[in-house]
């Protein structure tokens, strides 16, 4: 058998190729950001917990349900964590070309597949700490398991495609303009808080929803909360919105991607 | 078979656009193998990575019928921060070979010792290409891309390369670029010059190294 590139391309074959690729892009990753000294790969989680954990505690003592009867553990792990998800996706494809350009010269290895990669493990990262903190602090009894986990899935699944087809296009763009890296930074900041994580839609006025649920991550983040509150909370979002941004996103990003893979040169 | 059809490589400078590659024309059947010859800047090593895959043409197409290397004991395809060890199994695990065999024809070829465990940012630049080559070795590639200025190394490491290529892989098909004629008569079947972007085909290598005597002062 010949192992390094198939004389001619089946659908199984290349499925094959692609699983290898991002199986070792994924090991390497790890090793160089995470390295094999004291907890290692575990810090892909842990550094996420310690930010949850720490805005959590934030937003109790500031109080930050604005005195609805939501409880606070759950509002601000289910807020943040969602922060988390869609934001470190789209973060670390910001230099995910550059430093990687010399495995470009392994063939099967494409721009693609760096950017997926980062976001499989940001997605991995943000879900093992969602789920670590979620079952901790219900052990602990400062919040409820979720009424419906089906639909937290849901929404959560949803926020994970649009972090990354938005990490796909910022990655892209990236690649294209370093004014786009320069950006990038400062507006996800400011997107925070418009978000949806710090407050729910229905405590605003009729003609701010309005404009914040043009966001589409707010449309998740509502969907995730209903999910884990039931009907203790009003939500507002429409999941077909959601959807369909994600999908315009996915395309222009993979469009993206295809364009600035033409453009990369290699050192 | 590689072939590669009308061919052009630009790339953007502040001063517009300058064409690297002009419409290049070349076809290489398996176990063949066929130099090319370039003074420093005709282009060489943008075709070599045109045919590895790592950068994309402007215009024309590459169709690859055959395996191809990366280019051969060029360090700059592997990671800084990984070791030795590690940047062995990155290889491996991308073109699907299994890497416990390797370790001991990979440990002898370089001679790293200890230092096969470490990261590769603390090894010398010999010792990069050592393990540069050996990685190379490492996949049974069809065809070897040969960027002659990339294998730099003292007289032993050049025998031993000798050895492992031209020897023992000598069913395979290689391209190799250099601006060395002498290097392309000693190893080559046949012979190309890279000259102000075009690539000249000749059916002998005596001819190209006249021509490249001529067209080049």
């Amino acid at each position: 058998m010949d192992p390094a590139a198939p004389p001619e391309t089946s659908l199984l074959r290349s499925l094959a190729v692609q699983r290898r690729v991002l199986y070792a892009l994924m090991m390497r990753e790890i090793i160089t950001r995470f390295g094999r000294q004291n907890l290692g790969v575990l810090w892909v989680f842990v550094e996420p917990m310690i930010f949850t954990v720490g805005v959590a505690a934030l937003w109790t003592a500031l109080g930050m349900n604005h005195g609805s009867n939501i409880p606070i553990v759950a509002f601000a792990i289910t807020g943040y964590s969602s922060v988390l998800l869609w934001r470190n996706c789209t973060n670390h494809s910001l230099g995910a070309v550059a430093s990687n350009l010399n495995l470009l010269y392994h063939r099967n290895v494409r721009v693609i597949d760096i950017f997926l990669v980062r976001s499989m493990l940001e997605i991995t990262g943000a879900t093992a700490s969602f789920a670590i903190l979620s079952i901790l602090s219900i052990s602990m009894g400062w919040m409820a398991p979720p009424i419906d986990p089906l639909q937290v899935l849901f929404g959560w699944a949803l926020l994970a495609w649009f972090g990354t087809s938005l990490a796909l296009l910022i990655g892209a763009a990236a690649a294209y303009s370093h004014i786009v890296e320069k950006l990038w930074p400062p507006s996800a900041y400011l997107l925070f808080p418009l978000s949806g994580a710090a407050f729910m839609v229905d405590w605003l006025p009729t003609r701010l929803q309005e404009i914040v649920l043009l966001l589409p991550m707010v449309h998740a983040v509502e969907i995730l909360r209903e999910g884990y509150f039931g009907n203790v909370v009003r939500t507002h979002y429409d999941a077909g919105y959601l959807a369909a941004f994600c999908l315009v996103l996915s395309l222009v990003g993979l469009y993206m991607v295809r364009e600035a893979a033409r453009r990369v040169e290699a050192q | 078979m590689i072939s590669i059809e009308d061919v052009c490589k630009t790339y953007d400078t502040r001063f517009g656009p300058r064409t690297v590659l002009d419409r290049v024309n070349l076809r290489l059947e398996r176990g063949r193998n066929v130099g090319i010859l370039g003074r420093n800047g005709a282009g060489k090593s943008t075709l070599i990575r045109l045919i590895s895959g790592a950068e994309h043409p402007t215009s024309g197409r590459i169709r690859r019928h055959m395996s191809v290397s990366w280019p051969l004991a060029f360090g700059g395809a592997f990671q800084v921060h990984l070791t030795g060890l590690d940047n062995l199994k990155f290889v491996c695990r991308i073109y699907g070979v299994d890497y416990k065999p390797l370790i001991p024809f990979v440990e002898d070829f370089t001679e790293l010792g200890v230092y096969f465990r470490e990261p590769v940012h603390h090894y010398s630049n010999g010792m990069l290409t050592r393990l540069a080559f050996a990685l190379s070795m490492a996949v049974e590639f069809d065809c070897f891309l040969i960027d002659e200025a990339m294998v730099v190394g003292d007289a032993r490491f050049h025998e031993r390369c000798h050895v492992e290529l031209f020897q023992k892989r000598k069913d395979r098909a290689f391209i190799l670029v250099t601006h060395d004629p002498e290097v392309i008569r000693l190893y080559c079947q046949s012979a190309c010059v890279l000259h102000q972007g075009r690539l000249h085909t000749f059916d002998s290598v005596d001819k190209a190294y006249d021509f490249y005597q001529s067209s080049t002062p």
